[in-house]
């Protein structure tokens, strides 16, 4: 397929990993750790598994995971939220597909539907506008969660709503921003990272410059990076070229869709009906200051939080949840208590087991188990019952 | 039609009138019982499925033991229901479907299909127009697989309670002689095949319900499969098994294998045949092509040595023309399906946990 074989040409692999063998050679020498390279987006992981870059890497390059995947890391609470939105009889609770399996304290979406709350799975906001419109009788919400990468449009559609008068829609706003996150990241005592992957997709709308400090006041090399898996090799090769000469700064590897200065338009409208929130919960980070957005109160009427008057409730993680030290990288999914035993794709108990761009249910989906196996039970990390767990998190 | 199986009721005299139905919709009183149902019947199916076994409109079909122990020594019985959305899609319809499914779930068994049953919930409200459009469907598959519909069963349900048409097709079959096709089988050496590109239909209805406008020429793969298998089996009679690899795909099929076999089984990626506006859709929305339905392709093992020569019998056909060998069965990693990605990579090809849902970004 045009303009997508072409970023996915073995021939240019085994070429950058030359390359990036020699450098890592060059770089382990008298170092006693590997080097950590975090990619920060869901995008990323799911592409690095879909390829299975990871075993084409060499041992010593140690990716870690990051925050990046928004489906993940909604709190509990807020799907809680959700799926009391959709069953406020008269209401059309509309969403992105992987958002529906996400398991609140209670129940997921999927099981509200089955239950009987209308549910609509739609691939756009601009959709749910449109169910809005021909549903006059109803109101539609719309579940808005992502980054700065889905902001854009749900922006626009409130925008779109407002400009023809459609009083029957609202969204519920979840959305969240990756600076701080990061920041919380880089200010955590475990920190060993070595150097970043940027998210591509967030880049496009907000440019590069927002990455500055990571390069300036933490040191720490940055590569924002394409999804192809060529992408995600280049970049990596670019950040150990960085360390190798000594240099932290913000690189643009996806510059064939990034623009330095991100996406005037899209940030525009971001910044018209959205304004940060003093605090955001995140599942398995806890709650992380200025990481969140919530509608302005010009747009009020497009709240869903306000216009049903939403009262949050905040829901802990499970306690032997081991999301968060998974998601810094100071430990590797499969070292976590609950991986594969309690916590499954079917039945996840942590943030990252729950989408496929999570990266325990990366592992999971597309890891080496009987490697993996091997690995837990070096460490001791006997596969527990789900049963005993569930125990243990009543208690 | 094959009459020589067919217990021949005595020939009526006069094949007695069917009835019309005179009005648009289906309604409650065409599930009734009454002379409504009766009408429904005869016009939408009776006067399609036409033949000697469901002419007298008896609560069975009748067939005589000794015409079906002429062709095997075993009987397969498979049943499967249809219940797509939307019902008429590109490439085909619920009723070619609810024929082509139930025919190849006896086929890969190495069973010659020879009757299916026809059991339908209709929602009130559907246009007779549709139903009839759709029995017709039904008929045309049918008599192009040889095989035939023989008795069935008509309800309809109030509004809400269904979705449109369901459809229940029982097809029964007789298996040769001598073959032994398993799923369990499969050895270390043999070889993977499928008859060509995949993840059409799955495709083709996601798009067909037009949530993503997305405009692409994709159709529905849906066939009967049964002649090909015969092509396949005649060249090489080692096969040691066939699978459809409908709901789930050719992963969920290879892992079924895997794990009832006890072998490990490495495909390739850049081996895997898709056609370019597949792997868009699948881009697009973040879905793995792998996982996508098909209603006309199988997967078969061979051994090893007969792979190529399964293969040439196989693009023989029509329904084979873009086969591919695609893997093999190792003894490395029993259960596991593991593939060699386009890049260079390795990933294990695990079964889905649900349904396949878009990625949001």
């Amino acid at each position: 397929m045009k303009y997508v074989d072409e970023f996915r040409d073995p021939e240019k692999a085994k070429y950058l990993l030359t390359e990036i063998r020699a450098l890592v050679d060059k770089l382990q020498a008298g170092r006693d750790r590997p080097l950590q390279i975090m990619e920060v987006c869901g995008g990323h992981t799911h592409a690095i598994f879909r390829y299975g870059i990871e075993t084409m890497l060499p041992d010593e390059i140690e990716l870690v995971h990051g925050p990046g995947c928004p489906v993940c890391v909604l709190p509990m609470g807020r799907v809680d939220d959700c799926v009391t939105l959709a069953e406020i009889p008269n209401v059309i609770f509309t969403t992105f597909g992987d958002a529906m399996r996400v398991p609140g304290s209670k129940k997921s979406l999927l099981q509200a539907k089955s239950e009987g709350a209308d549910v609509r799975m739609v691939y756009s906001p601009l959709d749910a506008l449109q169910l809005a419109k021909d549903n006059p009788g109803k109101e539609v919400v719309f579940f808005g969660l992502g980054f700065e990468t889905t902001m854009p449009s749900t922006a626009m559609t409130v925008l779109q709503a407002e400009a023809e008068g459609i009083e029957n829609f609202s969204l519920f706003c979840n959305h969240i921003t990756i600076i701080p996150t990061v920041k919380a990241i880089l200010d955590s005592p475990e920190l060993q990272l070595d150097g970043f992957l940027g998210p591509g997709h967030v880049s496009m709308v907000i440019g590069n410059a927002s990455y500055n400090f990571i390069a300036e006041q933490y040191g720490k090399p940055l590569v924002v990076a394409g999804f192809e898996p060529l992408d995600v090799l280049h970049a990596v090769w670019m950040v150990l070229k960085q360390i190798d000469e000594g240099r932290s700064e913000v690189e643009n590897q996806y510059a064939r869709v990034v623009p330095d200065e991100g996406n005037m338009v899209a940030l525009n409208a971001i910044g018209r009906v959205y304004e940060l929130r003093e605090f955001f919960e995140w599942r398995g980070l806890g709650s992380i200051d200025h990481s969140g957005v919530r509608i302005r109160e010009e747009y009020a009427r497009f709240d869903a939080e306000r216009k049903f008057a939403i009262q949050s409730i905040k829901i802990a993680d499970p306690k032997s949840c081991q999301c968060g030290e998974v998601l810094k990288g100071v430990i590797k999914p499969w070292e976590c208590k609950v991986f594969g035993g309690a916590c499954t794709p079917e039945t996840p108990l942590g943030a990252l087991m729950v989408s496929s761009e999570g990266a325990c249910a990366a592992y999971y989906q597309y890891g080496d188990v009987e490697k993996i196996h091997d690995l837990r039970a070096a460490i001791g990390a006997d596969d527990c019952q789900v049963g005993e767990t569930q125990a243990a998190e009543a208690s | 039609m094959n009459s020589t199986v067919v217990e021949l009721k005595p020939v009526q005299e006069k094949r007695r009138r069917l009835g019309k139905v005179n009005v648009p919709k289906v309604t409650m009183a065409h599930g009734g019982g009454g002379k409504a149902m009766r009408d429904l019947i005869d016009d939408a199916f009776v006067s399609a499925f036409d033949n000697d076994a469901l002419a007298p409109l008896e609560d069975q079909a009748r067939f005589r033991l000794a015409d079906l122990a002429s062709i095997g020594d075993r009987l397969a019985v498979t049943t499967d229901s249809y219940v797509v959305h939307p019902m008429i899609f590109p490439g085909g319809d619920i009723g070619k479907l609810a024929v082509c499914g139930t025919v190849n779930d006896l086929a890969v068994g190495g069973a010659k299909p020879l009757y299916l049953t026809c059991g339908v919930i209709i929602e009130e409200g559907l246009d007779v127009q549709v139903l009839r459009d759709i029995a017709l469907s039904m008929a045309r598959t049918a008599a192009e697989a040889g095989v035939s519909i023989v008795t069935g069963d008509t309800k309809v349900v109030d509004k809400g309670a269904c979705d449109k048409l369901f459809i229940n097709t029982t097809g029964i079959g007789v298996i040769r002689q001598g073959l032994d096709l398993g799923v369990d089988k499969v050895q270390p050496g043999d070889a993977f095949l499928v008859n060509g590109l995949l993840g059409d239909h799955g495709a083709a209805i996601l798009n067909a319900r037009g949530d993503m406008a997305l405009s692409t020429p994709l159709e529905s793969d849906c066939a009967a499969l049964h002649g090909l298998i015969d092509a396949i089996l005649e060249a090489v009679p080692e096969v040691r098994f066939f699978r459809d690899a409908t709901r789930g795909g050719i992963a969920t099929v290879l892992n079924e294998v895997a794990d009832a076999s006890g072998v490990g089984i490495e495909i390739q990626e850049n081996q895997t045949p898709l056609r370019d506006e597949v792997k868009g859709f699948c881009e697009i929305l973040g879905l793995d092509p792998l996982y996508l339905a098909n209603e006309g392709k199988l997967v078969c093992a061979v051994p090893g040595d007969r792979a190529e020569a399964a293969l040439a019998a196989m693009r023989a056909h029509p329904l084979g023309r873009e086969g591919a060998i695609i893997g093999a069965a190792t003894d490395n990693r029993p259960g596991r399906v593991v593939m060699q990605t386009v890049f260079g990579g390795r990933r294990i090809v695990d079964m889905l946990v649900g349904e396949q849902l878009p990625r949001i970004c």
